[in-house]
């Protein structure tokens, strides 16, 4: 609290949200079939990777397109572990996220010495090498059949989370934990900080910035979080394959933020609920669930640029702490 | 100790040779300008004094530091600020916010407040830079480069593109600067080099041409030919 | 490895290598002259190559097939850019969302209309054996291969070089503001740069599918290397897509011939290290933005 009132810099959170989450958090596991739990569970695992792919899209500026890549390989680190015997839930959810992090630092040496559109084409290029790399390496990723039959973590405590309810409900607090950390973030020193290199890289340095510094950490906190939104995943399904590393699952998640508002933390994880509803739906009727995906893309480049909660952030207060990306 | 001292600097853009074995020094406290027609390479030699880009050959002391092989933050963290030609802003966020990010957020909140009372622009802290005028952000250009109280200040054009009303707030905030400060000014505008600088260097093809007092320079035939006449100047 | 093994290596790479120039060079002079980076073009590589093989289960002639397929492919290159991609002029990262968006239909209407199997395009009839080089069988299909890439690599010089549309579109690469100064219409060589790419990535796309097919990936196999080959050469020129090409292949060819699992490693490096030390590219001009 002291350190919202100390800056000027968002508005304090409101009310307004914590209400609807508490709302979710009584009224899912009762008023719910399973069908739509499993689904809520989905929408709060991916919101967790989309707002992780906003630190980098909408406060950092960074537009990055490989994010898949920290997820699938956070999720296939929890596979393999489990393959070898590791049940523990801590000690695998410690593993993947040490795993993705690592993963970002080591890269992002690399691509965050380039800015624009080069970093958007080095991440993706370094994004399908990734892919690329778990298909062949049948030994340790089992190629293209992926890794199946994981099954629910032991967390240690009398609750098994096979129970679908129980697992929901380890999922949400991992999804509210995230999301009070990531709002400390952005309003913390380090995260205003962020926000001026998306805004101007060469003003940040001519303040005496390390603004490479501050980009990969950026870069390592989106990818920690985006290794435990792969751990939840890879135990939610019981599964993973190439397929999460692939450049659909990039796009996946980059169509999230947009659609929800890239910048706003809150508007990805309305994207993803939008998405994931969508592709349920459209699932159940047609195969052809990759082509609507690229209709909506394109409709939310030309008449969406500002995400739902852009739009109605613009309605109620004239836009006031919202930021579209590229801005 | 020179507050600034470049050393045989060469840099090239592809096959351009932007700046060529060009050598200054300002000492402390001094009020230099540094004219010269487009393309005479000042952007760049700022550019290289505060390490936006590295120079090709040559060596660049700050207060008697070698910096040549520093990145631009460290310079910066050594008394060295700056502002850019063009606006070069945190436009999505508010003034208040602007002046947080230069103080390094983490000082005292007061701080930001007082100083923008104190250059008169407080009743805009809470309004996004993108929305203030032309020349309030030019203001701001300025502000953020004082706000961390450099030793060495480079400005690059700081009234370019505003009304002579805005010119002369911008020109009187550099005069009020404390005395110590050493300031380099790139400028067009002749009146604001002859109100502020003590000595003048005219750079031309990426060279010092003539370097003198303002009455000196004035006076100069060659320069008054290169940069006076082109640019049609009268004298004040 | 024998010499002559060597060698037969090296003329797979070379054919490889320039399969891969004719989908990055259009890449490159996109990015070059609209700074759109075209997330779709390895679609416009893998829509050739299906296209083509239907093509030629109607025609039987690859001419017709590789022609058909190709200018098929420029059209849906001009629609999108003329459509879409104009509304967007200078606003690059629309451009790329929206290409984006183009690969995941491009994508999944192949699969549709071509099904998840792959297919493979039969060699031209004149083309069909080996011929001896040096004691070793080498298909003398390849040997086409490198023949139409070197021809066309040569008459795109020329095109850029001779001819006054060339160059406008080199002098826009370097400098968009003084070409529109001109009082040249620019948006029209941005339609037929597009239009450019378009048809020569499906070029590469039929001439390519008798030795890597069509398959669901394709797309993105491609466009990952063309990516990596812009960035090796450097942006948006002929020379830095040529050789940055021929180099990847090469390494692609020889990678796979000594550690068949990771030969796509053996790129990575290449470009991370090209990264650190160089990051304009190979012949990349001045520094990257």
């Amino acid at each position: 609290m002291k350190l919202t009132e100390k800056i000027d810099f968002y508005q304090k959170p409101r009310d307004f949200w914590r209400g609807l989450i508490t709302l979710i958090l009584i009224l899912t596991p009762l008023g719910i079939n399973s069908y739509g739990l499993s689904l809520l569970t989905q929408v709060l695992i991916f919101g967790i990777l989309a707002m992780s792919l906003d630190i980098l899209i909408g406060y950092t500026g960074l537009v990055s397109f490989n994010h898949a890549t920290f997820f699938g390989v956070s999720a296939y680190t929890t596979g393999i572990l489990f393959y070898c015997g590791w049940k523990n839930f801590w000690l695998t959810l410690g593993a993947g996220i040490a795993v993705s992090t690592a993963l970002a630092i080591l890269l992002g040496l690399v691509v965050l010495r380039s800015s624009g559109p080069y970093f958007l084409m080095i991440t993706l290029a370094f994004g399908q090498m990734i892919f690329a790399l778990a298909w062949r390496w049948r030994s340790l990723t089992g190629g293209d059949d992926g890794l199946p039959g994981i099954s629910r973590p032991d967390l240690g405590l009398p609750v098994s989370m096979e129970n679908n309810i129980s697992f929901y409900y380890l999922v949400l607090v991992f999804f509210l934990a995230t999301l009070f950390a990531l709002w400390k973030f952005v309003h913390s020193p380090l995260g205003m900080s962020v926000v001026g290199v998306r805004e101007s890289e060469s003003r940040m340095q001519a303040l005496g910035y390390n603004t490479f510094g501050l980009k990969l950490a950026a870069y390592a906190l989106a990818a920690a979080v985006s290794g435990l939104a792969g751990v939840l995943y890879v135990y939610f399904t019981g599964f993973i394959s190439p397929q999460e590393l692939n450049w659909t699952m990039s796009g996946l998640i980059i169509l999230m933020v947009i659609i929800g508002g890239a910048g706003t933390l809150v508007g990805p994880v309305i994207g993803a609920a939008v998405i994931l509803v969508l592709q349920n739906l459209i699932s159940s009727y047609t195969d052809r669930w990759p082509l609507f995906m690229g209709i909506l893309f394109i409709l939310c480049v030309m008449y969406a640029r500002n995400g739902i909660l852009g739009y109605f952030l613009k309605l109620f207060k004239g836009g006031k702490n919202h930021e579209g990306i590229g801005s | 100790m020179k507050a600034l001292e470049v050393k045989d600097i060469t840099k090239k853009y592809g096959g351009l040779k932007v700046l060529r074995h060009l050598s200054l020094s300002v000492a402390p406290g001094e009020r230099r300008a540094i004219i010269g027609p487009n393309g005479a390479g000042k952007t760049t030699l700022f550019n290289t004094i505060t390490g936006l880009s590295k120079p090709d050959s040559g060596k660049i002391y700050i207060f008697g530091k070698n910096v040549t092989r520093l990145s631009a933050y460290h310079r910066a963290r050594l008394g060295l600020s700056r502002t850019f030609q063009r606006n070069n802003l945190f436009f999505n966020l508010t003034l208040l916010d602007n002046i947080n990010l230069a103080l390094h957020v983490n000082r005292s909140p007061q701080k930001a407040r007082d100083f923008l009372q104190h250059w008169g622009l407080y009743h805009r802290k809470n309004v996004k830079v993108k929305e203030l005028s032309y020349g309030e952000q030019r203001q701001v250009e300025l502000l953020l480069a004082l706000v961390q109280s450099p030793r060495l200040m480079l400005l690059d054009e700081p009234t370019a593109g505003i009304s002579q009303g805005e010119s002369r707030v911008i020109t009187r905030m550099i005069q009020g600067l404390p005395r110590e400060v050493t300031v380099i000014i790139i400028e067009h505008d002749m009146e604001v080099v002859f109100n502020l600088a003590d000595r003048i260097t005219v750079l031309n093809r990426g060279q010092i041409l003539y370097e003198g007092t303002a009455a000196e320079v004035r006076t100069h035939p060659a320069v008054k030919e290169i940069y006076l006449g082109s640019a049609g100047e009268e004298g004040p | 490895m024998e010499g002559s093994q060597l060698f037969i290596l090296a003329l797979n790479g070379l054919s490889y290598g320039l399969l891969l120039f004719l989908s990055a060079v259009g890449l490159s002079l996109i990015f070059g002259l609209m700074g759109v980076v075209n997330m779709a073009h390895g679609s416009y590589y893998m829509l050739g190559a299906y296209i083509g093989t239907t093509l030629f289960q109607f025609t039987g002639s690859f001419c017709l097939s590789i022609l058909g397929a190709s200018l098929t492919v420029a059209l849906i290159g001009v629609l999108t850019e003329y459509v879409f991609f104009r509304r967007f002029y200078q606003q690059e990262l629309e451009q790329v969302l929206l290409s984006f968006g183009f690969a995941y239909i491009f994508m999944d209407l192949s699969k549709w209309l071509w099904g998840g199997f792959p297919l493979s395009l039969p060699k031209p009839a004149l083309f069909q054996d080996s011929i001896t080089i040096l004691g070793q069988a080498f298909p003398s299909y390849r040997l086409l291969v490198i023949l139409m890439g070197l021809v066309t690599a040569l008459s795109l010089w020329l095109f850029l070089e001779r001819t006054r549309t060339g160059t406008i579109i080199r002098a826009g690469v370097d400098d968009k503001e003084m070409v529109t100064g001109m009082g040249i219409n620019i948006k029209l060589y941005f339609t037929l740069t597009f239009a450019l790419g378009a048809f020569l990535a499906a070029f590469g796309g039929v001439a390519g599918g008798p030795i890597i097919g069509a398959y669901q990936g394709l797309d993105f196999d491609i466009l990952a290397l063309a990516l990596a080959i812009v960035v090796v050469g450097g942006l948006g020129t002929l020379k830095g897509a040529f050789w940055g090409s021929i180099l990847i292949g090469f390494m692609e060819t020889f990678g796979k011939a000594l550690f068949p699992n990771y030969a796509i490693f053996v790129i990575y490096v290449v470009m991370v290290l090209i990264l650190i030390f160089k990051p304009a590219g190979l012949m990349g001009r001045g520094k990257p933005s």
